[in-house]
């Protein structure tokens, strides 16, 4: 039979290339993308970009207003906002990051294995989740950074595993919701194994929920990153991070505003931008949601 | 030997009122190449019986025992769980009543049929695409090339259920039970779909399980029916001789209430009245009884036992039912 080699054409592309060519459709998804390429850019390069050393107490200069000498102003101890803003997302992007993937990583296999087959394991993960769960997630943070060492990596190994079980509970209701659904059944009838159900099925059906939750969780990480450096643990005097430097920001909310509002902008600006491109994710990971249907249009053209 | 040999199948369901006795002691045999019907209201227990050969009854609380179910000799039961998930698709394969929700609406159609071609036959790459497109032009999707690329939502109801059986027929299945399959299609689309399983399962000499409770599509495909009620066969034949001559209340009540557009003067439609029994309580004499219309004396007495009336056709009913003698 005629199948020519165009089999091959982009036309059978996979799903995931499919999606891609959906995300730029979503325009607040693409805004979202492009400033927090720009955030990690600038924060990556900021050895290079930042006008001073970040950490260089100058005390003639200090809770200098904006000026084009200091164009955020200057902290109480007469450093320059804007190098400390741009030094500091080097932490805190990290932080966000490293605290989804452990989040996900943790989170989502548990919550699969959990839904899908249900029983004594369901009963095993979900204690096990509750148990971590009645802790306060700070509380829980502290005590294991202080069990591991107040370093800014057992930070985010801390805080990825307090977001772990939050993950893994809605994973697994997702999960036990998709499960009934017929082709689940459909599949089994043609001889999927779990694996094959869980992966390819399952997995991809709770994908969308799962983006919603980790953009939600990266933003619940830059903050808890304050939070335990303000503590004194994470982000330790006199290295910047946003967090860090909003809550010393608080002590001069009325003397130097500026010195609040640039880490407190710079972690808005972030979860805004990531939230926008976690709706743009999920409506490209949903081929019901796309917008242009063009292989039915071709399809039906002749 | 035939294909499938059902003997005294029950699968019984515990819940927390009591064991639902959902197949109670079904048997029956399938040819090579033949169609079985299997009708019954909601309830009677065909869904359950094709789960149960397809061993997709989940258990607990499931539990489903045999004194035989062999395919192409194999005994069903005896088989690990990774066993059967070999046969399934492979020798044995299934399609379910709506069409809308067994395909995965987040797949691409072509990848889940190249997944299963995967599974079972090992294709990879360009020949399992190939594969795929030979397989969606035989159930006849037009553009089958550039439809692999499509999502479920972008097909019809009729044209899902053709790529359900086109992923079903992929691996050549010896068996292929089709549960409601068109059940939620309309009737023109219906035809489309039986039409093809016919020709698809003809050419390939598949056996084909055929659940509906449509009297007219089970009459217009298959070769063989068996009458279920209550968890049981209560009649069983080749197709002419019970429609012909329905032997047992239930099958002579299933017609009664079925409307003919094949010329005969139009009658009143006779519904069955009341409700199926219980499916926990213990059922000893006929589980018809209740509701029969041509119940005799015999009845309330002891259970009904099988009658042959010749040609593989029987029933499990007390009453004469000879033509002319039937109330």
């Amino acid at each position: 039979m005629a199948v020519p080699n165009r089999i091959s054409s982009p036309r059978f592309a996979g799903s995931i290339v499919l999606a891609a060519r959906q995300f730029p459709r979503h325009r607040a998804a693409m805004i979202g993308l492009v400033c927090l390429v720009l955030i990690c850019l600038i924060s990556a390069l900021a050895p290079y970009v930042a006008p001073y050393d970040p950490i260089q107490i100058k005390l003639s200069a200090k809770l200098k207003p904006p000026s084009f000498e200091h164009w955020m102003g200057t902290d109480h101890f007469g450093r320059d906002v804007l190098s400390r803003l741009l030094w500091g997302g080097r932490t805190s992007l990290g932080v966000g990051l490293l605290v989804v993937g452990f989040a996900f990583v943790l989170g989502v296999p548990l919550g699969l294995i959990s839904g899908y087959f249900g029983g004594k394991v369901d009963n095993l993960i979900m204690r096990l989740v509750d148990a971590l769960l009645t802790f306060p997630p700070l509380l829980l943070a502290v005590a294991l950074v202080g069990l591991l060492g107040p370093d800014i990596q057992n930070v985010m190994l801390a805080l990825g595993i307090v977001q772990a079980p939050v993950l893994a509970r809605m994973v697994r209701g997702s999960t036990l919701a998709v499960r009934e659904d017929l082709y689940v059944m459909a599949a089994r009838a043609l001889g999927a194994g779990p694996g094959r159900i869980v992966l390819s099925h399952l997995l991809r059906n709770v994908m969308s929920p799962i983006v919603v939750q980790l953009t939600i969780v990266f933003a619940a990480a830059v903050v808890a990153e304050a939070s335990l450096s303000f503590l004194g643990f994470g982000t330790q005097p006199p290295n910047p991070s946003w967090g860090r430097d909003m809550s010393e920001a608080r002590r001069f909310l009325g003397d130097a505003p500026w010195m609040f509002m640039a880490p407190t902008g710079a972690i808005m600006l972030c979860v805004l931008s990531i939230n926008f491109m976690g709706d743009g994710l999920r409506d490209a990971l949903d081929p019901r949601a796309w917008r242009t249907r063009r292989t039915v249009a071709a399809g039906e053209r002749r | 030997m035939p294909l499938l040999s059902v003997r005294n199948l029950r699968t019984r369901f515990a819940t927390d009122r009591g064991v639902v006795r959902a197949v109670n002691g079904v048997s029956f045999d399938l040819e090579e190449g033949e169609i079985l019907g299997l009708v019954g209201e909601s309830g009677s227990g065909k869904s359950v019986t094709a789960l149960s050969i397809m061993r997709l009854v989940p258990e607990p609380p499931g539990k489903v025992t045999a004194d035989s179910m062999s395919l192409e000799g194999t005994e069903l039961l005896k088989l690990s769980e990774a066993e059967v998930r070999e046969f399934r698709g492979s020798r044995m394969a299934m399609i379910f009543q709506d069409p809308m929700r067994s395909l995965n609406p987040v797949l691409t159609i072509g990848r889940q049929i190249v997944e299963v071609l995967h599974r079972h036959q090992k294709l990879e790459g360009a020949a399992a695409r190939r594969r795929a497109i030979e397989l969606l032009e035989t159930v006849g999707i037009p553009m089958a090339e550039k439809r692999l690329a499509a999502y479920p939502h972008q097909f019809s109801g009729g044209m899902r259920q053709r790529v359900m059986i086109a992923i079903a027929l992929s691996c050549n299945p010896r068996l292929l039970i089709a549960d409601e399959a068109t059940t939620a299609l309309d009737v023109t689309i219906q035809a489309q779909i039986i039409d093809l399983v016919k020709r698809l399962t003809r050419d390939r000499g598949t056996s084909v399980i055929w659940i509906s409770h449509d009297l007219g599509v089970v009459a217009g495909l298959c070769d063989k029916v068996n009458v279920m009620y209550a968890g049981n066969v209560v009649e069983s034949g080749p197709i002419r001789e019970l429609f012909h001559r329905p032997s047992h209340g239930y099958t002579l009540g299933l017609m009664g209430s079925t409307p003919r557009v094949d010329g005969t003067p139009m009658r009143r439609l006779t519904p069955i009245e009341g409700v199926p029994p219980n499916l926990i309580d213990p059922i000893k004499l006929c589980p018809f009884l209740p509701r029969c219309r041509v119940s005799v004396p015999a009845c309330q007495v002891q259970p009904p036992e099988r009658r042959d009336f010749g040609a593989g056709h029987w029933a499990a009913c007390l009453a004469d039912l000879t033509p002319g003698r039937a109330p």
